[in-house]
C-alpha cells in the first residue's frame, strides 16, 4: 500500500477557467482542471494513445483528449467515449487552501487502473500541417 | 374575358378568414372545379402562412418567408380577389351579404366562415398593460420579438403546448422565463402527471422556471407590466407577460348570420351548418361536441367541406384522432388519442428510464390502442399513430408494443407502410399519393415534395418519412443538409448566426448558456468561436478554453504531446538569412525533424510547449496558421519572373494573396495556389482558391480539392488585371467565411450551393453587396495579427509556461 501526501501542486489563478494545466509531481504527471467551481486531477495520459488530457477541451464535468477525442469523466475517471470502453484514468483528490490547489498524490509506483484500450479504434481525422 | 359577365355566370363564394383551415379548403374546393368567383377577406396583412410554425420563428429557426404557404401568385394565378386587413363585421344572411370594417358590402352566393379562433384571457385584473401579450398570429411574434432581449425577465401564463413553445422562443431570445400554470402538471390536456413530470424536468433542464398550480390573478404595475399577483398572495416580477391560457372560436359571426351555435359553429358531418348557403370550417365550428385547435381535424374538415359546397356531396367528416407534438427542438414529446386510463376495460402499457429522460404510456382498449404519451423517444409516433386512425387489432404484437420492430432502416420503416398509410397527418397525405407525385412529377428535393403534396408543411414531424420515401423512390434524390451544430447547442449554423447577430452576443459561454446547454463541447465550442470572430470581424470576446490546443498555443499538437512549427513563407519564396535562421533553431532546440512540407513551407517537428515562444521568438518570422483552420498558404510557381513558358507573375501575386488573407480563421483550412500558366505547376486548379495565369488574363477558381477528396476547382470569373485577380478571390474567401458551416470546406461548400450561385453572391452581385463583402474582410483584417505574438503578450500567464509544484515532492 503506497502513502498518499496532499501536494500543493499550483496556484488557483495558473490554471484559466475551464481548462487543465499539467503538473510534475514526483513521477507523475497530473492534470489540473478548473471546473469554476472545483478543481479536478487527472493522469495527464490518455488511456487510448497516452494523450495529454490537460490539453483537452473541457466539456462539463469530462474533457475531450486532443489526440483521438476519447472522451473522460474527470471526476471518476472513467472513459465516456467510445462508449464500448471500460478503462480508465487514475484520479486524484484536489482541494483548495489559501488560494493554493493540493492534490492528494500517492507517493508510490503509478496504479493500474481498470482494463486497457482495445487495439483497433476509430481515430478522428488528423489535423495534418502543410 | 369581361368580368361582369364573368361573375354573373360564376357563383360567388366569400371566405372571411385567410388562414390554413380556410386557405386549405379552398385549395381543395378548386381542385374539385373552378366554378366559384372566389374572393377572400383576411383581418392580418399576411398571405396565408403556417401558424403553427410561429413558435419557430420566435425561437429564430425559421424565418417570416419560410413559414409562407400561398404567396402572392397563388392567388393571383387562382383568380381569387384577395382583401387583406379587413374585418368581416355583420353578415344578413337574407340579403346575402357581408361588411366590413372598412364600410364594404359584398354579395356572396355561397358564404365560408373560417374565422379561426383567439386566445382566451382569463379573468386577471389589470390585464391591459403594456408588456401583455398574447401569441396567435404574426404581428404578435414581431411585438415579442421587438420586446425580448437578454435578461429580460418573462412570465408566461399557460404551460400547455402553446405556452410551453413561446417560452422556449423567448428563452432562446435571452430572457429570464416563469412558465405559470394553472394545473397541477403541464399539458394536462395531453399528458399524464407523469408525463407532465418529465417534461417540467426538461423545461427547467433548459433554464425555464416552472410554477404549477398557480392562478394569476392580477397584472401589477403601473401602466407598464411590473409582476404577475398570484390568487393567495404571491407575486413574481416580470417585465414581459404573454397570456397563453387557450383559445376561443371566432363565433360572432355566426351569431349575427343567425347560425345554430354552441361553443362553436355547429356544423353536421357534410360541414353543412344550419343555413344552406353559409358554411364554416376550423377552430370556429363545433362538429359532434367538440372544437378543433390542432390542425389536422381542420384540414380533413376542409377536404369535407370542399366536396359538399362543390356539390359532390358524400364525404363525411367523422371526427379526428387528437395528436398533438410540441415543437421545442431537444424536447420530444408526442400525445395522440385517448390518454385518459381511467376508462373502464382500458389497460396501460408504461415504460421510463429517468436518466434518460423516456417516458412512454400507451392506453389500449378492447385490443386496440386508444391513446399514447411519448416523451424523450418520438421515434415510433407515425406507427403509434397510424395504429389508432385504423383502429389496428394489436394483441398479436402486444409484445412488442413499446418498441416495435425498427426497419431495417433503423426505425422508421417507410417500406413497411402500406400505400394508403397517412404519412403526413396535417395534411392528410398518404404514401401512395407520395409515390405517385415523385414519379410522375419528378421530384428530387423536399421542397419540391413539399410544394407539390403539401406533406410536410403543417407540423413537420413527419419531414423524415417523407426525406426517406425521397430517398427510396426518387432516382435523383437530393438531400437538403440543414444540420444542427450539436445536442449542446441545437441549432443550424445558418439560424444560430442570425440570432448571435441580432442578440449581439459575443462569447461562446454566453451562448452556451442562453442557447445551449451551458456546458458545450469538443464540436461546438471551436465552431461557436469560430462564428463569433467571423461575425464580429475579430471584435468578439476570445475565450481560449473553447477553443482546441493548437488554438491556445498556435502549433500543431503530435501525437507525443509535442508541437510542429511551421513558420509563414509568402508563397514559398524564402531567402538564405532565413533559411539560416531556421537551421539555427533546429539545432538550439533539438528539433527531431526538420522537413519540407507539401505547401512550400519548412515544418520544424517535436518541439515542448514550453519552447514554442522562444522558437518563434529566434525564427523572427511570422505563425504560417499550419495548426488552425485559417488561411494555410499560397502555393506558387516562378511564373513570368524566371519560368520561360510564364505569362502572369504569379509569384508576386501569390504573395500579395497571401499577405492580404493571412492571420484570418476560416470554417475549414483554405490553401491556396497562383500558377503563371496553365501547365499548373503550382497545381492551384486543386486548390481552395487558384489563381490560374493565361495570355492577358486570369482565371479565379474556387473549390478546388487534392485531399481525401480530388475536385478540380470550378471557375468563378475570369478578369484582366491581377488586382481584379485578387479581388474575386477575397470576395469568394470573406463569403465563405460567412456562410459556410464550420469543417466544411470549400469543396463542399461551393458543391451545396451550386458555383452559379457562389459567382451570383460575389463578383456579380451588386455593388453594395461586394463592397460590403470586402469591407467586412477589411474589418475584420484590421483586427486580426500574427498569433505567434502572444509570445511577448501570453493570453495567460501560464498559456506555455509548464508549471512546477509549490514544495518539493520527494518520492
Amino acid at each position: 500500500m503506497s502513502t498518499r501526501k496532499w501536494i500543493r501542486a499550483a496556484r488557483c489563478e495558473d490554471i484559466p477557467l475551464r481548462e487543465g494545466r499539467a503538473v510534475h509531481l514526483g513521477s507523475r504527471v497530473i492534470a489540473i482542471f478548473n471546473l469554476g467551481d472545483r478543481f479536478l486531477a487527472v493522469a495527464n495520459q490518455c488511456p487510448h494513445r497516452s494523450g495529454p488530457l490537460g490539453d483537452g477541451i473541457v466539456s462539463g464535468g469530462m474533457v475531450v483528449c486532443p489526440l483521438h477525442a476519447w472522451k473522460v469523466d474527470l471526476e471518476s475517471g472513467q472513459v465516456a467515449r467510445p462508449a464500448d470502453v471500460a478503462s480508465c484514468v487514475e484520479t486524484f483528490r484536489a482541494r483548495v487552501e489559501d488560494g493554493d490547489v493540493l492534490v492528494e498524490t500517492p507517493l508510490g509506483p503509478e496504479q493500474e487502473c481498470g482494463v486497457s484500450a482495445p487495439p483497433s479504434l476509430d481515430e478522428r481525422e488528423a489535423i495534418c500541417a502543410g | 374575358m369581361n368580368p361582369l359577365e364573368n361573375t354573373s355566370r360564376q357563383e360567388k363564394l366569400v371566405v372571411v378568414g385567410n388562414g390554413m383551415a380556410g386557405i386549405a379548403c379552398v385549395e381543395q374546393i378548386l381542385r374539385h372545379s373552378p366554378k366559384f368567383d372566389i374572393t377572400i377577406f383576411g383581418n392580418e396583412t399576411y398571405v396565408n402562412y403556417n401558424r403553427i410554425m410561429l413558435s419557430a420563428v420566435l425561437a429564430g429557426e425559421k424565418s417570416i418567408d419560410d413559414i409562407i404557404l400561398n404567396g402572392l401568385d397563388w392567388y393571383e394565378q387562382n383568380h381569387i380577389d384577395l382583401r387583406l386587413g379587413v374585418r368581416i363585421t355583420d353578415v344578413d344572411a337574407a340579403a346575402k351579404t357581408i361588411t366590413g370594417d372598412d364600410g364594404s358590402v359584398t354579395h356572396f352566393d355561397k358564404l365560408l366562415l373560417a374565422t379561426g379562433s383567439q386566445p382566451l384571457i382569463p379573468s386577471i385584473d389589470d390585464v391591459k398593460k403594456d408588456g401583455v401579450f398574447v401569441f396567435r398570429n404574426l404581428d404578435d411574434t414581431r411585438s415579442l420579438l421587438e420586446r425580448a432581449r437578454p435578461g429580460l425577465k418573462a412570465v408566461v401564463i399557460g404551460g400547455g403546448l402553446l405556452g410551453l413553445e413561446a417560452a422556449r422562443g423567448l428563452q432562446v431570445r435571452g430572457c429570464e422565463v416563469t412558465v405559470v400554470h394553472l394545473m397541477d402538471w403541464l399539458m394536462e390536456r395531453q399528458l399524464d402527471s407523469a408525463g407532465g413530470g418529465y417534461l417540467a424536468a426538461e423545461m427547467n433542464r433548459m433554464g425555464i422556471t416552472v410554477l404549477l398550480g398557480l392562478s394569476t390573478s392580477a397584472i401589477l404595475g403601473n401602466g407598464k407590466v411590473e409582476g404577475v399577483q398570484f390568487k393567495g398572495g404571491g407575486t413574481l416580477p416580470a417585465e414581459l407577460v404573454v397570456i397563453a391560457a387557450g383559445i376561443r372560436p371566432n363565433v360572432d359571426l355566426g351569431h349575427k348570420a343567425g347560425l345554430e351555435v354552441k361553443r362553436g359553429i355547429v356544423v353536421n358531418d357534410y360541414m353543412e351548418t344550419s343555413n344552406p348557403d353559409i358554411f364554416a370550417v376550423g377552430e370556429c365550428v363545433q362538429h359532434n361536441g367538440i372544437c378543433y385547435g390542432l390542425i389536422a381535424p381542420l384540414l380533413e374538415q376542409g377536404k369535407v367541406l370542399a366536396a359538399t359546397i362543390t356539390g359532390n356531396k358524400g364525404l363525411k367528416y367523422q371526427g379526428t384522432v387528437p395528436a398533438a407534438k410540441l415543437k421545442i427542438m431537444g424536447v420530444d414529446v408526442f400525445s395522440a388519442g385517448e390518454i385518459n386510463d381511467k376508462i373502464d376495460g382500458s389497460e396501460v402499457i408504461r415504460y421510463e428510464d429517468p436518466t434518460l429522460g423516456v417516458y412512454k404510456k400507451l392506453t389500449l382498449k378492447d385490443g386496440r390502442l386508444a391513446g399514447a404519451i411519448l416523451m424523450g423517444d418520438t421515434a415510433d409516433s407515425h406507427r403509434y399513430m397510424d395504429w389508432l386512425r385504423s383502429a389496428t387489432d394489436i394483441t398479436k404484437i402486444r409484445k412488442q408494443l413499446l418498441f416495435p420492430d425498427a426497419g431495417e432502416d433503423g426505425g422508421l420503416d417507410v417500406a413497411q407502410m402500406a400505400d394508403g398509410d397517412t404519412v403526413c397527418g396535417c395534411m392528410g397525405v398518404s404514401k401512395g399519393t407520395i409515390i405517385n407525385a415523385i414519379h410522375e412529377k419528378g421530384l428530387c428535393t423536399m421542397a419540391q415534395l413539399k410544394e407539390c403534396t403539401r406533406a410536410s408543411t403543417g407540423c413537420g414531424s413527419c419531414t423524415s418519412l417523407c426525406q426517406q420515401l425521397l430517398k427510396a423512390v426518387a432516382p435523383e434524390f437530393q438531400e437538403e443538409t440543414k444540420k444542427v451544430i450539436c445536442k449542446c447547442v441545437p441549432f443550424a449554423e445558418d439560424n444560430l448566426r442570425e440570432i448571435l447577430r441580432s442578440q449581439n452576443l459575443k462569447s461562446v459561454q454566453e451562448v452556451l448558456e442562453i442557447y445551449g446547454n451551458s456546458q458545450g463541447c469538443e464540436v461546438c465550442k471551436p465552431a461557436l468561436s469560430y462564428m463569433l470572430d467571423m461575425l464580429w470581424c475579430g471584435g468578439h470576446q476570445e475565450d481560449r478554453s473553447a477553443r482546441f490546443i493548437n488554438d491556445r498555443v498556435h502549433a500543431n499538437i503530435q501525437k507525443d504531446g509535442t508541437f510542429s512549427v511551421v513558420p509563414r513563407i509568402r508563397g514559398g519564396v524564402t531567402s538564405p538569412d532565413e533559411l539560416r535562421r531556421i537551421a539555427d533553431v533546429a539545432e538550439k532546440y533539438k528539433v527531431p525533424m526538420v522537413k519540407i512540407t507539401g505547401s512550400q513551407r519548412i515544418d520544424l517537428l517535436g518541439v515542448k510547449k514550453a519552447d514554442l515562444p522562444k522558437v518563434w521568438a529566434d525564427l523572427g518570422m511570422p505563425s504560417g496558421q499550419a495548426y488552425t483552420k485559417g488561411v494555410r498558404m499560397v502555393k506558387t510557381c516562378v511564373g513570368t519572373e524566371f519560368c520561360r513558358y510564364g505569362v502572369q507573375d504569379s509569384t508576386s501575386a501569390g504573395v500579395e494573396l497571401e499577405r492580404r488573407l493571412e492571420n484570418l480563421f476560416t470554417p475549414h483550412k483554405v490553401k491556396m495556389g497562383a500558377v503563371g500558366c496553365p501547365r499548373n505547376c503550382a497545381e492551384a486548379t486543386v486548390k481552395d482558391i487558384g489563381l490560374i495565369g493565361q495570355e492577358g488574363s486570369w482565371q479565379v477558381v474556387v473549390g478546388g480539392a487534392a485531399g481525401k477528396k480530388v475536385r478540380k476547382a470550378d471557375l468563378l470569373i475570369t478578369v484582366v488585371t491581377t488586382e481584379e485577380a485578387l479581388t474575386a478571390a477575397q470576395l469568394f474567401f470573406q463569403y465563405y467565411r460567412e456562410n459556410a458551416n464550420y469543417l466544411e470546406r470549400t469543396y463542399d461548400f461551393v458543391e451545396r450551393l451550386g458555383i452559379e450561385k457562389v459567382r451570383k453572391e460575389t463578383v456579380y452581385a451588386t455593388d453594395e453587396v461586394r463592397e460590403a463583402l470586402l469591407e467586412r474582410l477589411r474589418k475584420s483584417k484590421a483586427l486580426s495579427r500574427d498569433a505567434w505574438l502572444e509570445r511577448d503578450e501570453p493570453k495567460h500567464p501560464t498559456q506555455f509556461v509548464q508549471i512546477e509544484p509549490l514544495e518539493r515532492i520527494s518520492v
